[in-house]
């Protein structure tokens, strides 16, 4: 009899936690539903799109306590793509990203905000070309819930905009750069 | 005198070592010049396209130098010492191999991405996709540091022609430099 109790305390104790915690969730690499793309603008006469190929991370999310989420994300710079191997190959260089002295970019989140009707704002540091910067990514939920393999996901989008000048490209003149991030989280 | 002699190289082999000559001297600056090009220059987009269009020409011009050295008598090695021949050999074979690494690995850079190489807009050299992972990067890598070999290797090459000239007083030069 006690032992059963102590079984039934720790199982109500389990549970309490679970309710109580935000459920860890890392993104879908393996399945590549997670994309991290860039955006700017061409001579200010059009715009040029390119993402990063090879990146990994992991957030924290409840639903019910949106302000205890957490986010930490690692992109690997050297993945640079924009569908044209010269470009990458000069993104990569000294003037852009100087991958060989930079080869991450990582993102970790200081705050997280409930904006109401699924808006959240994500405030967080950004470590981009060795300069770390404060940034805010405005993000919305756009669903979870059961997959259909057994696993249960959630998933987000974000935008922000960052500035060339800001993290000391030597092509400043790049100026404004927009991120774009596109999640799906699995539920560890 | 079109062919090459025991002693004295023909007309094509000179015209084709003096053409490649200049033409490795100038790819070599043009290359150097052009990398460091702002992205607004207005020679952006020209050198590039130039430096691939006569790259391309001096492929070309190679291949024929090497089929026609292939199936042509090379004028003796002048001099006695055993030594010396070795060297001068090994180093010209160098030149040819060096010549042709940076031609390929130049190729590589710009067909990584399956896009072909334009040559004066006569038509496309057509890429044969990407061989390897971040070939861009690998081939641009080994094109920079065999261009600045080459160069090294040029001036060892000059250097021991003046040698030849001077020092040693014999044919060397006066060989390569009938050109009629």
């Amino acid at each position: 009899m006690k032992k059963l109790s102590l079984t039934l305390v720790s199982l109500l104790a389990l549970t309490a936690s679970h309710v109580a915690t935000a459920a860890d969730y890392v993104l879908d690499i393996k399945g590549a539903h997670a994309f991290i793309n860039f955006k700017t603008k061409h001579l200010g006469y059009s715009f040029l799109t390119g993402r990063f190929n090879t990146f990994d991370g992991k957030f924290s999310y409840d639903a019910k306590n949106i302000g205890a989420t957490k986010i930490t994300v690692d992109i690997d710079t050297t993945s640079i793509d924009s569908n044209h191997a010269e470009r990458d190959k000069h993104l990569r260089g000294d003037n852009f990203l100087a991958v060989e002295e930079f080869p991450a970019a990582k993102f970790v989140s200081t705050k997280v905000t409930d904006k109401g009707e699924g808006k959240i704002e994500v405030v967080g540091n950004f470590t981009l070309h060795g300069v770390t910067k404060s940034i805010t990514i405005d993000a919305m939920t756009i669903g979870e819930g059961k997959d259909p393999w057994g696993g249960y996901r959630a998933g987000f989008a974000g935008t922000t905009t960052i500035n060339a000048q800001d993290y000391d490209f030597k092509a400043a003149w790049v100026g404004d750069i927009q991120l774009e991030l596109l999640i799906e989280g699995i539920k560890q | 005198m079109l062919k090459n002699t025991n002693d004295q190289f023909g007309l094509v082999s000179t015209y084709i070592h003096w053409i490649s000559a200049v033409m490795v001297f100038g790819l070599f600056a043009l290359g150097f010049w052009m990398v460091d090009l702002n992205y607004y220059s207005q020679w952006y987009r020209d050198a590039p396209y130039y430096h691939k269009a006569f790259g391309l020409t001096l492929f070309s011009l190679t291949l024929v130098r090497i089929i026609w050295k292939l199936n042509n008598t090379t004028p003796k090695s002048l001099g006695s010492k055993k030594v010396e021949h070795k060297l001068a050999n090994f180093a010209h074979l160098a030149l040819y191999g060096l010549l042709l690494l940076i031609m390929f690995s130049g190729y590589l850079i710009s067909t990584a991405d399956g896009r072909g190489i334009e040559l004066f807009n006569l038509f496309t050299v057509p890429s044969m996709g990407e061989l390897f992972a971040n070939q861009e990067d690998l081939a641009g890598e080994v094109h920079e540091i065999a261009a600045y070999t080459i160069i090294a290797m040029v001036v060892l090459h000059v250097l021991a022609a003046l040698k030849h000239h001077f020092i040693n007083k014999n044919e060397t030069i006066k060989r390569i430099t009938k050109f009629k």
